[in-house]
């Protein structure tokens, strides 16, 4: 009995700790409201791999849930809740898992890039290298932002200067980085917030020694969602610094 | 809500400018009620089969022109006397000037189809005034179509708006510019001030946003992704086409004409951070004038003067509203919490109209709604209270009304209302539809 309430105090208190901190950090996310325990809401996870391939080739998904009744994968079908599969589509795909339980639904997503196979090789020793875009589709990452920020997060610091090591390794890489923010706000306001984000994104590659010529900036403010639906982790998805290979 | 009585006074005071001068000159009331006016349909004088659509057309349009202008209290055609009035000799004064019609004035008319020509005779009439009751007599013809119509009967209303309203023009011939996406792309598209004749303006294919059209009607400057990122562009309605006007690199947006349509004033991030930057109406003599990080955007001129702009700015954190001068000096925010948005300077330089989230954060869900504040002494009022998001309020040019974007219905969707928050009406109904931009006459 002791030892139950001694858990529950330190449950009490872990959540205290994280609407606290919460509450200072993403000022839109309301607290965590004490009620009963809830039933504990579904985890969901999806990979895949390898996560680009050239036309024709396969790929396996692979998926793991607890506390779901009912898992299916956008485009295949219920599946179990865990599991993995081969699959081989012929244009670039976003997997989308639902994994449904009595604590609610989550999703996981995984994106699996498709690349033309390159033409027949005239020089035989290109034929081991993948092109430059499956090679920008794998190393490039994106970087998110809080709501209505459009400074560098913390623990973005890590992936800011893998993006501009990769980048450096390859000046011939010319590419553009689109500014996103999620749907909430003004059209307006929302174009020049997603041009401070695609900004901000410039210059930490800048200062990480990138070249500028090598760099293009577009905002689409919450014109181009990557994600359309009003939830806190769709609107996370779509605050971003987007990288794209090439310069339109 | 002394603050609320306060602006009341003063939104009355724009409402109905010069009335009391008017009601002295035509010695037809006393007080601030509204006049009560009477329009009977008018009398169908031809035998043309065209005649009864057209007079059905020519009635509603008129009606509902005289009842959104605001300043008049329309009695119910149930009370009106039996018998059809066409001219002056059907008017029997003493059955419109007691109850239950109890009209202060009286408009009606004919309207007629001879051959391809429409032909309406229309006439005002001051009720009280037995003697001498003619206040205004108006002869149009046109050529006989729906469209003809509704054009004749904005053009009467118009005239009675203008010489019963204190002298103020009506807006029954002003148009809408906005943002639709009803061809798959965002595009700008065209209404008449009440939702008639909704019809694409751009068939570009690209994204559209902000569009503004120029104080003589003849340009519309909106921005485009046609060129990769968002771009000034500018549209000519004489031409039907895009005309010649310089690209400024980063994200350039939200165009804004001065009142007299000599100045551009725009955001663009060519600097790498969105700034307030002025041109010429061409493009040419560029000018910036914030220099503060973060976004700016959304610039509005004080159209009485064009020596003042008001804008949105991120500088302090979650968006403001701010004023400058017009060389970008005496720097003023104006909004003190909240998400605050898409000014819109009315034409009396008096307010602004914005959007506002005012209670912004955690456990404070609060909605965007329309405000209006009095700009010289900061006091502020809310005009929308009905849910939905609410953004991109613009003035009418008579100063009475106010078009803006909602989502009470669901999808976005425009609406016009009168400046004191009533007479809410919708006012497109298919795809989504946002950025309404009121034309200056």
């Amino acid at each position: 009995m002791k030892h139950r309430k001694m858990k529950l105090s330190v449950l009490v208190l872990a959540l205290a700790t994280i609407a606290v901190v919460g509450g200072c950090k993403k000022k839109q996310v309301p607290a965590a409201p004490p009620a009963a325990p809830p039933p504990p809401a579904p985890k969901a996870t999806l990979s895949v791999s390898p996560e680009s391939i050239d036309r024709g080739a396969s790929a396996t998904l692979t998926w793991s849930t607890q506390d779901a009744t009912n898992v299916s994968i956008e485009g295949i079908g219920s599946v179990q809740p865990s599991g993995s599969k081969s699959v081989s589509p012929s244009t670039s795909t976003t997997y989308r898992l639902t994994a449904t339980g009595a604590g609610g639904s989550v999703d996981a997503t995984a994106r699996l890039t498709v690349v033309e196979p390159p033409p027949p090789p005239s020089q035989p020793q290109a034929e081991a290298a993948p092109s430059d875009e499956a090679l920008f589709a794998q190393s490039a990452k994106d970087i998110y932002f809080d709501y209505d920020r459009y400074d560098l997060r913390a623990e973005d610091k890590a992936a800011i200067e893998a993006d501009a090591a990769f980048f450096k390794a390859h000046p011939s890489m010319k590419f553009t980085i689109e500014g996103h923010c999620d749907e909430r706000g003004s059209t307006d306001y929302n174009m020049a917030l997603g041009d401070n984000r695609a900004n901000a994104a410039r210059s930490a590659l800048i200062q990480a020694g990138v070249p500028a010529n090598q760099i293009r900036v577009i905002s689409y403010g919450k014109e181009k969602p990557f994600c359309t639906e009003s939830t806190e982790s769709c609107w996370q998805q779509n605050r971003r610094a987007h990288f794209v290979y090439g310069q339109k | 809500m002394k603050r609320f009585a306060v602006l009341s006074v003063l939104l009355f005071a724009l409402v109905l400018p010069a009335v009391s001068q008017d009601w002295i000159r035509t010695g037809t009331g006393v007080g601030g009620e509204k006049l009560r006016l009477a329009v009977p349909d008018f009398k169908i004088i031809s035998a043309d089969s065209r005649s009864a659509a057209l007079d059905k057309a020519f009635n509603d349009v008129l009606f509902n022109d005289l009842r959104q202008s605001g300043i008049f209290e329309m009695v119910s055609k149930s009370f009106y006397p039996l018998g059809a009035i066409g001219g002056p000799a059907d008017v029997h004064l003493d059955q419109w000037g007691t109850p239950p019609p109890k009209a202060a004035m009286l408009a009606f008319g004919s309207l007629g189809v001879n051959g391809e020509s429409l032909q309406v005779q229309g006439w005002l009439f001051d009720v009280k005034n037995a003697q001498n009751p003619q206040v205004l007599a108006k002869q149009y013809r046109e050529s006989a179509t729906a469209e003809n119509a509704r054009r004749i009967a904005h053009r009467f209303a118009d005239e009675i708006i203008f010489r019963l309203g204190g002298g103020v023009s009506g807006i029954a011939e002003s148009k809408l510019y906005f943002i639709s996406n009803r061809t798959g792309h965002k595009e700008v598209w065209a209404m008449d001030y009440d939702g008639a004749a909704q019809h694409p303006v751009t068939r570009l294919g690209s994204i559209s946003l902000s569009p503004r059209v120029s104080p003589d009607n003849s340009r519309i400057a909106f921005s485009s992704f046609l060129k990769g990122g968002p771009n000034i562009a500018m549209w000519s309605l004489e031409l039907s086409r895009l005309v010649n006007f310089p690209s400024f690199g980063g994200t350039t947006l939200s165009p804004a004409w001065s009142s007299d349509g000599s100045r551009i004033a725009f955001s663009s991030s060519r600097s790498g951070d969105p700034e307030i930057y002025v041109c010429d109406q061409y493009g040419n003599n560029l000018k910036r004038l914030t220099s503060v990080h973060g976004p700016d955007v959304s610039p509005v001129w004080n159209p009485k003067t064009n020596a003042q702009i008001a804008w949105v700015s991120g500088r302090s954190g979650l968006p403001q509203i701010f004023i400058m001068e017009s060389d970008g000096t005496n720097v003023q925010r104006i909004t003190d919490q909240g998400y605050a948005v898409s000014p819109s300077w009315s034409p009396n330089g008096q307010f602004l109209a914005f959007a506002w989230v005012r209670h912004y954060g955690p456990g404070a869900p609060g909605a965007s709604d329309i405000y209006i504040m009095d700009v010289a002494s900061r006091q502020w009022v809310q005009l929308t209270h009905d849910g939905g998001r609410n953004d991109f309020p613009s003035w009418s040019p008579d100063g009475r009304h106010i078009v803006y974007q909602s989502t009470r219905s669901g999808g976005e969707q425009i609406w016009s209302m009168l400046a004191d928050g009533s007479q809410q009406t919708q006012l497109t109904f298919s795809g989504s539809n946002s950025q309404p931009n009121w034309s200056w006459k």
